[in-house]
């Protein structure tokens, strides 16, 4: 079991080594527009140069990828170009912005899938033609707009809700549940559009399996047929979804706090790429692929504990 | 060919298919229109026409914050949205098509590395990379969808190479190799002609997330100002929502309009190209029964299980009823093993699970009776039926795997039911299947009832099963072809098991079975199944010696000329059975 956790984290950090190479081999592109960008309009050739080299753009871009990595590997993830500021700090307090909303969404998410799935696919007929539909309504409207009208409706017109802002859950739990409370809402929309047709469709084809005639013929209930027989092997393949679910999600968030003015992850990283920020923007790219390992060893874990024979892998 | 046209025929009675593809193909055209349908260019600002409301002269739909005319912007954004489809879903296609008919059809090797970079491709946050790149990308939208493209294609990927897998392990291709075609030959000729269903229809789902992200992109600002998109426009609309809703109503509208219809069409593809997928039934409901008159008394019968005229039809296709069991009667007594003989799909299986009631949700029972122990089964519901199942009448199914869930242990499976059955407590039913399962021949049942199922051999899985069902003590056990999936040699002990067990719980069997060798080796009584009806009953010897059907004749024939067919008991047994 250990060796397997370790073998996946190990995976995890060729992953992150992988993607941060490439990215960073792809941002030295741009590493000449990033300095007139910072010196402006007006710099000379020789004022170019010189930042070229005070940056250190100017030695090979994998030596320059191995002196990042080198100081990563020490905790450092440098400052920012234009704020001065340490790069960790910064991106660990905006992942926390967008990370609580996609958290409570994703809970909600999946209790609300496996609720509707479970109900449409084993009642059939109306219920099933109900939850059908509302998948479909919330897979076929965009997310962007259903943030917006809720925010017309609730904010603007009701006046229930806050429409923009963010308060942390540290200084005033009351304040954070009402500022998150909308985009949690439409993530949901969209993540239960997915999961709950995916929940409906596992149960469908595992209640027509074989053991399930059987075990009613051995005179087990229903609810247990359907609770612990039939969703505990439907829940393996709804986890593998659920992990994309979650990538899915972290990438609706970074349009949907835009549109609510949270200070999340997705403005950093827009405004550190506007910018040509590239320590920010290293920054984000590690927490990024941090985060996807952990979330996918997370899923794998609660597979094996599913599904007996995924153990032996 | 004609399937083909035929296809398209289908596609085109389908109003769901018609009707996106045809508000599509307006959209786009207008979009081709835009220069000669509007009076402004997307981008010309007119300071005195700022927040212009709709049905301005030469603005039909007003002006924008920037006084630009929301009507021509709108059309110029359908071309984007369309470039912006048509970029990532070419890059996703040529991506993902090369790469799956290499992963699929090249050696394992290859396939792990692809699988490894498609992986990884498909782990990070395509959003995320995308605005992570815009210093390379410069914004430039048709960059950025390539880039996305790149990013789509895993889901391509893995349906390409599944249907190449699947094509490869078929027989044609071997048969195209041995006649001397190229790999390049085989993949392009057979191969693509499997695929192309599946890629049709990801394509308009494929279209449907770049369009999206491409809105969403400009949405937040990654993009030139200057190129008109859905996305700028909403956010535009969207700054001006206490001004002007109606300015955010439009583009919203319109891109919902292109989403909706994409995903819409893409199911109606699905549909026609793939077939409808299983409708769910409601669980617990019991059998489903069309028998209008109440049951007949049985007045003073002997018999454990007495069917008659039962009658058994499925919908068909077109909604004409099909019956699959018609009119069949049978007769069990207390302790008496009958042997319901005949090929496969004859219905015997199907008069099985009725006297179960275990039909698939889809069976309509709409004639006749099954009186057990002097009560009628037909229109029970699935709760008054759950009293008898186990301890009244149990089940062996045909196939030991697949009827074990693959997610519990094997004993608890077993004690659930016991439990279920008996209303014993989970100790006294822990002893009583440990004991059974050394009863059924197994030589460690801790270590059994300690395993999952995949760790058990078909044998094992079978004894197990044959344990679960006569845990219960029942009077009359339904064993529906017991040995077919096994082993020769493991054939015979199960038979042997199933004529001890019998014996020694003096329960009745009805033993479905195609093989006469069965039927001679342990049962007393035979009623021969042929497409639905039974066609002869009566005595195991009487009958086998001296058939007087047709269809029995038949049969019996066939296994005379090709005496090694399933014959599990030796050539004596046959005889040896038929004398006790």
């Amino acid at each position: 079991m250990l060796a397997y956790v370790l073998r996946r984290i190990g995976a995890g950090l060729v992953l992150a080594l992988l993607v941060t190479l490439v990215t960073f081999l792809m941002l030295s592109l741009s590493f000449g527009d990033v300095v007139r960008t910072l010196l402006g309009q007006s710099a000379t050739p020789e004022s170019v140069a010189a930042m070229t080299k005070q940056m250190g753009y100017d030695r090979p871009v994998l030596v320059q990828y191995g002196d990042w990595l080198l100081h990563l590997l020490r905790g450092d993830l440098g400052t920012s170009v234009y704020t001065s500021l340490p790069v960790g700090p910064s991106v660990v307090q905006r992942l926390a912005v967008t990370l609580s909303i996609i958290v409570p969404a994703l809970l909600i998410t999946v209790l609300l899938s496996i609720s509707l799935g479970v109900w449409a696919a084993t009642r059939g007929g109306v219920a099933d033609r109900i939850a059908q539909g509302l998948s479909l309504v919330g897979y076929i409207v965009p997310g962007l707009l259903i943030a917006i009208v809720l925010v017309y409706l609730l904010a603007v017109r009701a006046k229930l809700l806050p429409a923009t802002g963010y308060t942390p859950l540290s200084t005033d739990p009351a304040a954070w549940l009402h500022s998150i409370t909308i985009p949690v809402i439409v993530l949901v929309i969209g993540g239960v559009a997915n999961m709950a047709a995916q929940v409906r469709g596992r149960m469908i084809d595992e209640l027509r399996r074989d053991y399930v005639r059987t075990l009613r013929t051995r005179g087990v209930s229903t609810t247990s047929i359907v609770v612990r027989h039939a969703l505990r092997n439907a829940a393996g393949p709804a986890l593998t979804v659920l992990s994309l679910e979650f990538i899915q999600m972290f990438g609706s968030a970074l349009i949907i706090e835009n549109v609510f003015a949270l200070p999340g992850y997705g403005s950093y990283a827009f405004n550190a790429s506007l910018q040509g920020d590239i320590p920010v923007i290293m920054g984000i790219t590690v927490f990024g692929v941090l985060l996807v390992t952990v979330v996918n060893l997370g899923t794998d874990l609660a597979n094996g504990w599913l599904n007996p024979k995924a153990r032996l892998h | 060919m004609s399937t083909r046209t035929r296809t398209w025929r289908r596609l085109l009675r389908d109003p769901q298919a018609v009707v996106t593809a045809g508000i599509l193909l307006v959209i786009v055209a207008l979009g081709l229109l835009a220069p000669f349908l509007a009076q402004h260019g997307p981008n010309d600002s007119d300071l005195g026409m700022v927040n212009a409301p709709a049905g301005t002269p030469g603005y039909l739909l007003g002006a924008d914050e920037s006084g630009r005319d929301i009507f021509s912007r709108l059309l110029h954004s359908i071309n984007t949205s369309a470039v912006s489809a048509l970029i990532g879903t070419g890059v996703a296609l040529a991506v993902g098509v090369t790469a799956g008919l290499v992963g699929g059809y090249f050696g394992a090797r290859t396939r792990g590395a692809t699988e490894w970079l498609f992986n990884l491709v498909m782990t990070f946050p395509g959003l995320l990379l995308l605005i992570i790149l815009m210093p390379v990308t410069g914004g430039d939208y048709r960059f950025t969808m390539l880039i996305f493209g790149v990013l789509l294609s895993p889901g391509i990927y893995r349906i390409v190479r599944n249907l190449v897998l699947g094509v490869k392990n078929e027989l044609y291709v071997d048969a195209a190799r041995v006649s001397g075609l190229g790999n390049t030959r085989i993949l392009g000729r057979h191969v693509l002609s499997v695929v192309r269903g599946p890629i049709i229809i990801a394509t308009a789902f494929l279209m449907g997330a770049a369009i999206a992200t491409q809105s969403g992109l400009a949405f937040l600002g990654v993009g030139s100002k200057e190129i008109p998109s859905f996305g700028d426009m909403i956010s535009s609309g969207f700054r001006n929502l206490y001004l002007a809703p109606a300015q955010f109503l439009w583009p919203s509208l319109l891109l919902g309009l292109i989403t909706a219809s994409l995903v819409l069409l893409g199911n109606a593809l699905r549909d026609t190209l793939e077939g409808s997928r299983p409708k769910p039934a409601k669980v617990g409901q019991g059998q489903r029964t069309d028998v209008r008159t109440g049951p007949a008394p049985v007045a003073g019968t002997a018999a454990l299980l007495e069917i008659r005229d039962l009658t058994i039809a499925y919908p068909g296709p077109g909604g004409e009823s099909r019956e699959v069991v018609r009119g069949a009667a049978l007769r069990i007594d207390r302790g008496q093993t009958l042997g319901l003989v005949g090929e496969s799909g004859s219905g015997k299986t199907q008069t099985a699970f009725a006297v179960l009631g275990v039909l698939p949700a889809e069976a309509v029972i709409t004639r006749g009776s099954i009186v057990f122990e002097g009560r009628e089964l037909v229109g029970l519901t699935d709760g008054e039926m759950r009293p008898l199942r186990g301890k009244q009448i149990a089940y062996v199914p045909q196939e030991p795997m697949s009827n074990l869930d693959p997610s519990y242990k094997v004993g608890a499976q077993l004690v659930e039911g016991v439990r279920s059955a008996l209303g014993v407590s989970k100790q006294e039913a822990r002893t009583r299947v440990l004991a059974l399962l050394g009863r059924c021949g197994i030589a460690d049942p801790p270590r059994t009832f300690d395993s999952y199922p995949h760790q058990l051999s078909g044998g094992m899985a079978q004894r197990v099963l044959i344990a679960g069902a006569v845990a219960s003590r029942p009077k009359l056990l339904i064993a529906d072809e017991p040995t077919t999936a096994l082993d020769v040699t493991v054939q015979a002990e199960i038979l042997d098991l199933l004529r001890d067990l019998q014996a020694e719980l003096g329960m009745a069997v009805l033993l479905v079975t195609h093989n006469f060798g069965v039927v001679a080796d342990i049962c007393d009584h035979i009623a021969v199944m042929s497409r639905g009806e039974i066609v002869e009953t009566g005595d195991v010897q009487k009958v086998l010696n001296d058939p007087r059907h047709e269809y029995t004749r038949t049969l019996l024939d066939a296994i005379l000329d090709d005496t090694t067919v399933r014959t599990d008991p030796p050539p004596g047994a046959i005889t040896e059975g038929a004398d006790r």
